[in-house]
């Protein structure tokens, strides 16, 4: 799987291009500015990219804003974006498209390789990849709202995990309980806040994205 | 001859100004005061809510004419005091009011009162003077050249001079040129004396001066005190915190250093600890670096910053900006931060359940409004958060407004003159 790395940071750069390798994923590129990001994602065209939010030379959103240009440019374009700081805002501009293949998360989560390689594998097959931080904010917004408020600790841990992207299976393994059971609480959460159903993993994240986000 | 050609042109030029402007120093002032002081009175039965700013508006374009004149005809600089005028407040009967107590709370509203009263009076007559020495003159030489026969039996008062015949009326010719040398000589002074009168009443006086050194004075060691103490915070923050969790994980790396071998499996508990406490010295340290300058901030510039720390809120909220560039960093950053602290605030006391922001910038002011639907009965007072607001703005020379009657809502305004590029 070939990915495309920008980051500003040499030791980060060469933290994550070591990661990567190890996982045996191939470097097609790994850059340091945006405008570099940008010239090896339109010519490269990598499986995913891992860019950092703040990039030379203007060391704004630099990066978020190449992202997002280069998958208008190519609708889906796997992209996992990395930061110091997570934003609602920009996660919610990084969703808006509704085509998946999106990954933001705090540079802290590459400490725990198995998790943080398993967000780049899940972003590039087009799934989501949100962290944590995103999703409490989201949570800790709506906690008190109707239908919010009707489901049960449980369920609410489901949505929370399933927020994050991860699949079924992933969220059976991590709360030690069957797949069966999670299947329940999904079905549970979308019955309790009016999403249709979806077989497709993917739909149903962004789904429930979208339902956290409105209002 | 040339230097005497150029003056008579130079005094020519004058009288004529004066002729004209004397028009609207006599009509135009008596009417803008007579009905301002109206208005005014007016205010007390609603009406004047209407016709004040208006009026208002109206007697600062004619000083402001008078302003521009001098500095061309004159070039007597006279400064403009104004406080930015508020044009867009709010609509409806609110917006007038406090567009109204604006009005009357500046001093520069009274100063144009004051200069119009002399205006229409002393200022006037000098007007008149200037352009009436160069042709009053005139009617001397008309009456020297026959128009005395008129008055053969029915003396007139040319000047002092009483006309009845031709002898006379040769006096009256001699006063007027006379009185032409003098309006030759002295008209540019006129009409530049007028000018000074006006700056006299028109310019700021000294006192307010002094005031506005007092406060920036103040201004300046609040400034100062709160970057002092901001600077103590980080420095506890960072020996408590992030620098403390770094000398334990040091710790934590050495002893794991001998355990590795004797002990894999303690060892790797310990490595685990050691991640852990990495993390957490990382959000402390994300946690930091967002009270210093919050990184959307700086990524994004204003609007943007005061959207992500909405979303951050647990009540619903809209955020409405209108900004066409950025101001600078310092301005960006205390009207962040003011906006961070009216927000803290509305959440934690107002009890609302909705509130509102709208940010936008216009004549060269950037103005900020929180709006909640809480319970009000908020003030501006000693420890609260409103005043640690009104110090923040006060170094950039910025106000802060608060409307909050019992039973809501509250709205929380804050304006800082700045720029945006």
């Amino acid at each position: 799987m070939r990915v495309v790395l920008a980051e500003d940071l040499f030791l980060l750069r060469d933290g994550l291009v070591r990661m990567l390798e190890a996982y045996d994923f191939e470097i097609a590129a790994a850059v340091e500015s945006g405008p570099e990001l940008t010239k090896a994602l339109a010519e490269l065209r990598p499986d995913v990219a891992v860019v950092d939010v703040r990039l030379p030379p203007s060391h704004t959103d630099e990066g978020l804003q190449c992202a997002l240009t280069a998958r208008r440019e190519r609708p889906g374009l796997p992209v996992l974006v990395l930061s110091q700081h997570v934003e609602q805002l920009y996660a919610r501009e990084l969703l808006a498209d509704g085509n998946g293949g999106i990954g933001y998360l705090l540079k802290d989560r590459v400490f725990d390789a198995d998790q943080f390689i398993d967000a780049v594998r899940r972003v590039a097959a087009g799934g989501t990849a949100m962290d944590p931080q995103v999703i409490s904010q989201l949570l800790s917004r709506r906690s008190v709202d109707e239908p919010m408020g009707a489901l049960t600790p449980r369920e609410r841990e489901v949505m929370e995990l399933m927020a994050q992207g991860r699949s079924n299976v992933a969220i059976a393994a991590q709360m030690v309980v069957t797949e069966r059971a999670v299947a329940k609480h999904t079905s549970n959460i979308f019955s309790k806040l009016g999403l249709p159903v979806s077989d497709d993993d993917n739909r149903r994240v962004l789904a429930v994205l979208a339902y956290l986000d409105r209002g | 001859m040339r230097s005497a050609k150029s003056r008579v042109r130079t005094a020519l030029r004058s009288g004529g100004r004066a002729f004209v402007l004397s028009f609207e120093a006599l009509a135009g002032s008596a009417v803008l005061l007579v009905l301002s002081l109206l208005s005014f009175t007016l205010v007390l039965l609603g009406v004047g809510l209407v016709t004040t700013p208006r009026l208002t508006e109206a007697v600062r374009k004619h000083a402001d004419r008078r302003r521009r004149l001098a500095a061309t005809w004159s070039d007597v600089r006279i400064p403009v005091p104004y406080r930015p005028f508020p044009k867009d407040v709010r609509d409806g009967l609110t917006g007038q009011v406090e567009r109204t107590r604006h009005i009357l709370k500046d001093p520069a509203t009274w100063r144009d009162l004051r200069w119009l009263l002399l205006d229409m009076t002393a200022g006037y007559v000098l007007l008149a003077f200037c352009w009436a020495l160069l042709v009053y003159p005139v009617e001397g030489f008309a009456l020297a050249a026959g128009l005395w026969r008129v008055f053969e039996d029915n003396t007139y008062w040319y000047g002092f001079v009483p006309v009845d015949s031709q002898a006379t009326g040769l006096a009256a010719a001699a006063l007027g040129v006379v009185l032409l040398l003098v309006g030759m000589w002295a008209s540019p002074s006129l009409l530049r004396l007028h000018f000074v009168l006006a700056r006299s009443v028109l310019a700021p006086t000294r006192e307010e001066l002094a005031q506005r050194i007092d406060r920036l004075t103040e201004t300046r060691h609040e400034a100062v005190d709160t970057a002092a103490s901001e600077l103590r915070r980080i420095e506890r923050d960072l020996h408590d915190g992030a620098q403390a969790r770094l000398v334990a994980m040091g710790m934590n790396l050495g002893t794991i250093e001998a355990l590795v071998e004797k002990d894999p499996a303690q060892a790797k508990k310990m490595l685990a600890m050691a991640r852990a406490s990495s993390a957490e010295a990382l959000t402390e340290l994300r946690d930091l670096v967002r009270g210093i300058h919050p990184p959307v901030l700086a990524e994004r510039g204003l609007g943007d910053a005061v959207k992500a720390l909405a979303l951050r809120l647990p009540v619903a909220s809209e955020v409405t900006v209108e900004l066409s560039g950025r101001a600078e960093a310092p301005v960006e950053s205390a009207a962040y931060f003011a906006v961070s602290e009216a927000l803290t605030n509305t959440v934690k006391h107002a009890g609302a359940d909705r509130l509102w922001v709208d940010v936008h910038h216009s004549e060269g002011m950037l103005r900020i409004s929180v709006t909640d639907n809480g319970s009000g009965g908020a003030a501006i007072g000693t420890g609260s958060g409103l005043s640690g607001i009104e110090r923040r703005l006060g170094t950039f020379d910025g106000v802060l407004a608060v409307s909050s009657p019992a039973g809501g809502p509250t709205m929380v305004t804050m304006e800082i003159p700045c720029a945006l590029s």
